[in-house]
């Protein structure tokens, strides 16, 4: 084995080890924000599954987002649910909403897609204020952080971001699963030339409502999560602006890429309060200009310039090899 | 493995600079001799914008305060950040300002659903949550939310007065009512059919509602005036209240026309929808309307406009918004003098709820803020008001929800 394969062995476990020691480290408001960006990690992850990969453009994810957090939300205020069985029932309806949503967008390519999960996106929060009885209306509804279990000493902050952090790695080490075996394979296919992919004898159709049930699922489980961190759900939250900045995360992050679902997400959790820090004044043209950049410096994403150094690097040291 | 390595990498890097932890806690958080440090979220961005100015204008008079040597010898400073009118990211950013920047209180947080989403974590975090800019009911509960006060006349309470006046002064009434359907709207119509009481369902006639979206209302006004309504009850923000006027006068309607505080500004809704086509209007009013004449040589409304030209010169004086932001930071700032040297977030809120018979200056005449530890809505009463083709005329008395 090259050096550099063993350090690429070696960094995943060290990513979780850090990631669980930021709990001691770090104060609670930080440690609220890194559990937010593990949520859109999550979001940004399905998201990725259905545009990066499957070439799928959607405006609309905010939607999905939405409606797991209102599972989670309904669930836990009209039936007293324990918060732990919400997340996977919000993944599983997303997963069936998405699904179904999927087969009439099969008819919908590129643009046309994205202008129909736009106006998921634009319905969505008049959709809740209408059905006010389950949802709260405008006034939305508010929860009650999860209590950490008795025992382990931790605070309701640490817990919630050690439930973020599970749900995380078993979201991704599943997401890589599927992409990188044969499915994974079948996706990327339809993206890439769907008239090979059905001579080859990939059930198109099929493929494209899965992924974006798949993708919708990802996004449900982040919207449930986000629910239980901010123990409020109200339908301002979900905006057309939450959907579009899932897919700056996404571009920003890497377009197929499973690493870029993190840098994604700490670009959309951190830039937008830095640009904020710079200037008061204009945040959003600091914004504006951030993304510009990473875009010119960074065309294919912070994870494909990653990988981009990486190999020039592992080529430099002399192993030559990529894998 | 490659990607995740790559992660990892990152992240070490990213985390590097936020690993050094936050100020300790000291006795009273955001307190120092010479300073107190006050948080504030206002919508700077996204589709609440417009009430940006609120925050740029509270932010102006503090700069003031401070140039004029703060209270009781402390300066104020005044973090204010932007929440884009989001829920979430309003618990985000109060977190910030009561964990990280220690805030010694919040104060001014913008908007209904924003408030909501901080509203149980200041209680438990025991951070005063002072004078939320809302008009939503549920501010003012102290005995579930002992941190949390509102500040300005709810949209219940004027919707009470105008019962009590439609109760009082027309016999045979028939209201119509436009309100648009969403809380706010919700509020102003539960406040008339509570003050109306057992009458309201004979008396109301039609109820007519708008989405936000919509483009216009004309066809819910010519239903209100083909229900035969002799009441118009208009619960509209200003772009619809210039329409509103504008049609009930083109189609020849001549209702009793009771308009909301919320359009009120003369420069803003009466101009445009015509100053003939909206004589004979009926509001409340609680603060001075910056637009109105009978106002241009009040002393307080020189000094406004004083302080408008030299520390918020960017700012639109025919805006009742930098009118309301001034009124209350000067309600802040007595709440602050108000607590003398102990600064601790108990005393700010035991002061905050002992507010006795304050009268400031672009309040109406004889209007006062008035609070006590069971009673957090600091401003209760309001005065109608009728438009005289110029100006808004005051008549009757004072009406006090507070004293029922």
């Amino acid at each position: 084995m090259s050096r550099a394969q063993g350090w690429r062995r070696a960094i995943a476990p060290a990513t979780i080890a850090i990631a669980c020691a930021l709990p001691f480290l770090l104060s609670n408001f930080r440690l609220f924000q890194f559990t937010q960006v593990g949520i859109y990690a999550i979001a940004l992850l399905g998201l990725n599954i259905l545009t990066g990969y499957n070439g799928q453009i959607s405006l609309g994810h905010g939607a999905f987002y939405a409606l797991g957090a209102y599972t989670t939300a309904i669930m836990i205020d009209k039936w007293n649910v324990a918060y732990g069985w919400t997340i996977p029932v919000a993944g599983l309806l997303c997963l069936a909403v998405g699904f179904l949503f999927g087969i009439p967008a099969l008819r919908l390519e590129g643009l046309y897609l994205a202008l129909a999960t736009f106006a998921l996106a634009l319905a969505v929060p008049q959709i809740l204020k209408y059905f006010e009885h389950w949802t709260g209306g405008s006034q939305g509804i508010v929860l009650s952080k999860p209590d950490p279990p008795r025992g382990l000493g931790l605070s309701p902050d640490q817990w919630l971001y050690f439930v973020t952090l599970g749900v995380v790695v078993v979201l991704f080490v599943l997401g890589a699963n599927l992409l990188r075996g044969r499915t994974g394979r079948a996706i990327v296919a339809i993206r890439d030339n769907p008239i090979a992919a059905q001579a080859m004898g990939v059930n198109g159709a099929l493929y494209k409502s899965l992924t974006f049930g798949v993708s919708a699922a990802y996004t449900g489980v982040a919207g449930a999560l986000s629910a239980l961190a901010i123990a409020f759900v109200a339908p301002d939250a979900f905006n057309v602006f939450l959907s579009i900045t899932f897919l700056v995360g996404i571009v920003i992050g890497g377009l197929a890429s499973i690493s870029g679902a993190i840098f994604g997400a700490l670009f959309i959790q951190f830039v937008p309060n830095w640009a904020q820090e710079i200037s008061k004044a204009a945040p959003w043209a600091i914004y504006g200009i951030f993304l510009i950049v990473f875009m010119y410096v960074m065309p294919r994403g912070i994870a494909g310039s990653l990988r981009l150094a990486w190999t020039r690097l592992a080529r430099v040291g002399g192993t030559g090899r990529t894998g | 493995m490659k990607r995740s390595s790559l992660v990892a990498l990152a992240l070490i890097g990213a985390l590097g600079p936020l690993l050094v932890a936050g100020p300790a806690a000291a006795q009273s958080p955001g307190v120092t001799p010479t300073e107190v440090k006050i948080g504030n979220t206002n919508p700077y961005s996204g589709p609440a914008s417009a009430y940006g100015t609120i925050g740029k204008a509270l932010a102006a008079y503090f700069t003031k305060v401070n140039a004029e040597g703060g209270v009781n010898g402390r300066k104020i400073d005044f973090v204010t950040l932007d929440d884009g009118y989001s829920p979430p990211k309003t618990v985000e950013m109060v977190r910030r300002l009561v964990e990280q920047d220690q805030v010694a209180f919040v104060f001014q947080t913008l908007g209904t659903p924003t408030n909501s989403a901080i509203h149980k974590y200041l209680n438990q975090a025991k951070v005063p949550h002072l004078f939320v800019a809302t008009g939503a009911t549920k501010w003012g509960d102290p005995q579930h939310f002992p941190w949390t006060m509102g500040w300005q006349p709810t949209y219940q309470t004027e919707g009470h007065i105008y019962a009590q006046y439609v109760l009082r002064n027309v016999p045979n009434a028939k209201i119509g009512i436009l309100y648009q359907n969403d809380d706010y709207g919700k509020d102003y119509v539960k406040g008339i059919k509570d003050g109306l009481g057992e009458a309201a369902k004979k008396l109301i006639a039609l109820e007519q509602s708008y989405e936000v979206t919509d483009p216009t209302i004309d066809s819910q006004i010519v239903n209100l005036k083909n229900s035969g309504a002799n009441v118009f009850y208009n619960v509209t923000i200003p772009k619809f209240a210039v329409q509103a006027i504008k049609k009930a006068h083109d189609i020849g309607w001549k209702p009793l026309h009771l308009l909301n505080n919320v359009s009120a500004s003369v420069d803003v809704v009466l101009r445009p929808a015509g100053l003939e086509a909206s004589k004979d209007l009926i509001t409340a009013l609680y603060l001075k309307d910056p637009t109105d004449p009978q106002w241009r040589n009040d002393a307080g409304m020189k000094d406004w406009l004083v302080f408008m030209q030299k520390y918020y010169p960017d700012g639109n004086t025919k805006d009742a918004f930098n009118v309301y932001a001034y009124t209350v930071a000067q309600g802040l700032v007595h709440v602050l003098k108000q607590c003398g040297k102990d600064l601790s977030r108990e005393n700010i809120m035991r002061q905050a709820a002992s507010i006795k018979d304050l009268a400031l200056p672009l309040l109406l005449p004889g209007i006062k803020v008035n609070t006590s530890p069971t009673d957090f809505y600091p401003i209760e009463q309001e005065q109608l008001a009728k438009f005289d083709g110029e100006r808004w005329v005051l008549f009757g008395e004072v009406y006090d929800a507070g004293k029922k």
